[in-house]
């Protein structure tokens, strides 16, 4: 008699769908994965849903609701391993900018009645809140090292991926150094690789969808980029986008100071929400 | 779930599946009339459109892309298009050509996501594609090949299939040399022939007939079938500039919902999407796609909204066949990008996102800083008309046992391809009480 397949169930919290549609992008491999596991909870893709334990959960999104932070809480229980996938789950998302802002701002902007909400003030990345077994990172995650971290998960083995930085990436690939030798401004000496350095390829500073590199010099980089005349606030912008929240970038954005506020912290005019005429 | 008891019928899905984001569904019917309908989204709002504010207008494209990973570029597209508006920047036809290229991408990479993996099992009775790839490998493998084919033409463009990396405002970062693109007219041609048998498919489903009566809104572009620009029409005869539609539809946050909904003039609900765009535009498709539409029975307006996976499947027709007319005429724009100069003012831009019409507006100071943001996503002004649907699709189904008319409810809000990741962007997170 075969072994019981393991089980996969996949979770979405505040994100965009994108690294969990990463799986269903896996064309060539979506068939041969659904053989190979039982897909036991997974919405975007199927009605039928299994009930846990399952050996293996990966987590899409941020925690920035109370309803949310139970949420995950009743999944680790129910999980043998939990990955969170992206830059949402591993560092609080692009969302998580509402992290420098003065509370309750952003709601009054977007809504008309934000009484009627229940959002926390922040978006904290899974880590925050429950233990987690493996952090994937990338905005959006890398299709390859998605299938290795399933694959050496339900293997119980490490997944095999490197934690340098963009620049081993663009040297591999042959891409002359933006910031060297074009005076761009670039994140790639700080930034996780991953993505196969595709930005500098099309002439393009990285702009850190990896989030930092494992020993991210980002104090040096700031120095370079302050030497080319990059302004503060030119600075606090660059370092914070999807992974404002990893710590090495939130550092760099904080050392702004009050650039930080001109950006991100001042109450914007509200959106036009009107009455029906 | 479902469950009924004497006079009042409770029909509810509490992890609506198969749609982009998360939401639920509920409908209550006393004494045989539906007295409630309720899409109820439970999507975390991410306040976009405060966090833009005070950012560079060089960055909404890829801060806004991040709304939605299944179409990223309608984000990018829209938010340029409004920020060339503001700053008075016309593109040249080459530029504009080349995001044509690569919105074809993103059309038929959502779409054959939608008919194959979200929407055919539910005609087919199966739970998902994986157990219709159990009954007909064949069918979803010829869906998965489409799907690669329009990341294909996306990572050739955009240099990544989520979230590319290579759209700016003004036009790209580079031109892809033209051997990439001409790699991809091979492709294309068998995603054409794909798209073609997707359509013989489809429409042999054996299809509900539940029409509705909508108010079809999309864009017109000078007899082109509409995809990154063009002028707001409607099916009353509504024809205004994007700045005119964006004044015009007025968005509501009401306690009892959980979305904002939009409404012409503040009180028509209206319909966007692949049976918007095919009834305003349907005269203007290639010969390929009007065949296959007339061979699948379609007339130049469809509405049964159980048929949009037909619509959906000649609009993929149209996309491979558009998309390879493109490839074929690629001349790379030089330089690939026009100078965008800031200054203080508004702008709009509307597109064709594959859900239908998105528009961003924004106004932007001097030195181009973004002071303030509006996005309006396909789904907050299709949210009415799907409720609507819904209560229709009820009424004539009250013989359904509750599994089969739960399901049946399900397959009705995925005929609209919801993206509740989209409209989370600032719908709420209130729960719905009886």
């Amino acid at each position: 008699m075969a072994e019981p397949r393991p089980s996969l169930a996949v979770w979405k919290f505040a994100s965009c769908d994108g690294c969990q549609l990463t799986l269903l992008d896996c064309e060539d491999e979506l068939l041969t994965l659904a053989a190979a596991v039982q897909i036991a909870h997974f919405t975007e893709m199927s009605r039928a849903t299994v009930a846990g334990p399952y050996d293996l959960s990966l987590v899409e999104g941020s925690i920035s609701t109370p309803a949310d932070a139970d949420r995950i809480v009743a999944i680790r229980a129910n999980s043998r391993r939990l990955v969170t996938i992206g830059a949402c789950a591993t560092a609080g998302g692009i969302q998580g900018l509402r992290n420098f802002a003065a509370s309750g701002t952003y709601a009054e902007t977007v809504y008309a009645h934000p009484e009627y909400l229940a959002s926390l003030d922040t978006s904290t990345p899974i880590s925050a809140h429950v233990e987690v077994d493996y952090e994937l990172h990338g905005c959006p995650v890398d299709r390859r090292q998605l299938l290795e971290v399933i694959a050496a998960s339900l293997a119980g083995r490490a997944p095999v991926v490197p934690g340098h930085s963009v620049c081993q990436e663009c040297k591999g690939r042959g891409t002359v150094c933006l910031l060297v030798a074009g005076a761009t401004p670039c994140l790639g000496p700080v930034t996780r690789s991953g993505c196969g350095a595709l930005c500098p390829a099309v002439g393009r500073g990285c702009f850190g969808c990896f989030g930092p590199a494992d020993t991210a010099n980002t104090a040096s980089l700031a120095t370079q980029l302050r030497r080319q005349g990059m302004a503060p606030i030119e600075m606090a912008r660059l370092f914070a986008t999807f992974n404002a929240g990893a710590p090495a970038f939130r550092d760099e954005v904080s050392a702004q100071g009050g650039a930080v506020q001109v950006a991100f912290g001042r109450t914007p005019r509200s959106r036009n929400h009107e009455a029906p005429r | 779930m479902s469950h009924g008891s004497g006079s009042r019928r409770t029909i509810g899905v509490e992890g609506l599946s198969r749609v982009e984001g998360e939401g639920s569904l509920r409908v209550v019917v006393h004494d045989g009339t539906v007295t409630d309908v309720a899409l109820e989204i439970f999507e975390p709002p991410r306040y976009f459109e405060a966090l833009l504010v005070g950012r560079h207008f060089t960055e909404a494209p890829d801060i806004t892309a991040r709304i939605c990973g299944i179409c990223p570029v309608a984000y990018q597209m829209s938010a340029c298009a409004a920020m060339e508006d503001a700053c008075g920047v016309t593109v040249d036809e080459r530029v504009a050509s080349l995001r044509r290229l690569l919105y074809c991408g993103e059309w038929i990479q959502s779409h054959a996501l939608h008919v194959y993996l979200l929407h055919a099992p539910d005609f087919l009775g199966c739970a998902d594609a994986v157990e219709l790839a159990e009954r007909d490998r064949g069918a979803v493998e010829r869906g998965l090949d489409l799907k690669r084919i329009g990341n294909l033409i996306m990572a050739t463009v955009g240099g990544r299939a989520i979230h590319p990396v290579n759209v700016r405002v003004g036009g790209f970062y580079r031109a892809p040399a033209p051997d990439a693109v001409a790699a991809l007219a091979e492709p294309l041609r068998r995603a054409r022939d794909a798209a073609l048998a997707t359509v013989a498919w489809v429409s042999g489903f054996d299809i509900p007939d539940v029409p509705g009566t909508y108010r079809f809104v999309a864009l017109r572009d000078d007899g082109r079938y509409p995809i990154e620009r063009g002028r707001p029409c409607s099916s009353e005869g509504l024809d205004v500039s994007p700045a005119e539609f964006g004044d015009l539809a007025v968005e509501e946050q009401v306690a009892r919902s959980t979305a904002l909904h939009a409404r012409l003039g503040g009180r028509d609900p209206y319909l966007t999407g692949p049976l918007a765009r095919y009834a305003l535009n349907s005269a203007t498709l290639p010969p390929i796609a009007a065949q296959a539409a007339a061979e699948a029975g379609l007339g130049p307006v469809c509405s049964n909204p159980f048929q949009s996976i037909v619509v959906r499947s000649v609009e993929l027709v149209f996309a491979c066949d558009e998309a390879l007319a493109l490839v074929e005429a690629y001349a790379p724009p030089d330089p690939p990008a026009v100078d965008v100069v800031p200054r203080r003012g508004a702008g709009t831009g509307v597109t064709e996102a594959p859900r239908g019409l998105l528009l961003h507006r924004y106004e932007i100071d001097e030195d181009g800083t973004i002071l303030q943001a509006r996005i309006m996503p396909p789904t907050s002004q299709n949210q009415l008309t799907i409720e609507a649907d819904l209560r229709r699709v009820v009424q004539d189904g009250l013989d359904l046992g509750d599994d089969d008319l739960q399901w049946r409810c399900e397959q009705a809000v995925r005929n609209h391809d919801p993206c509740i990741s989209c409209a989370a962007h600032f719908l709420d997170v209130s729960v719905l009480t009886a």
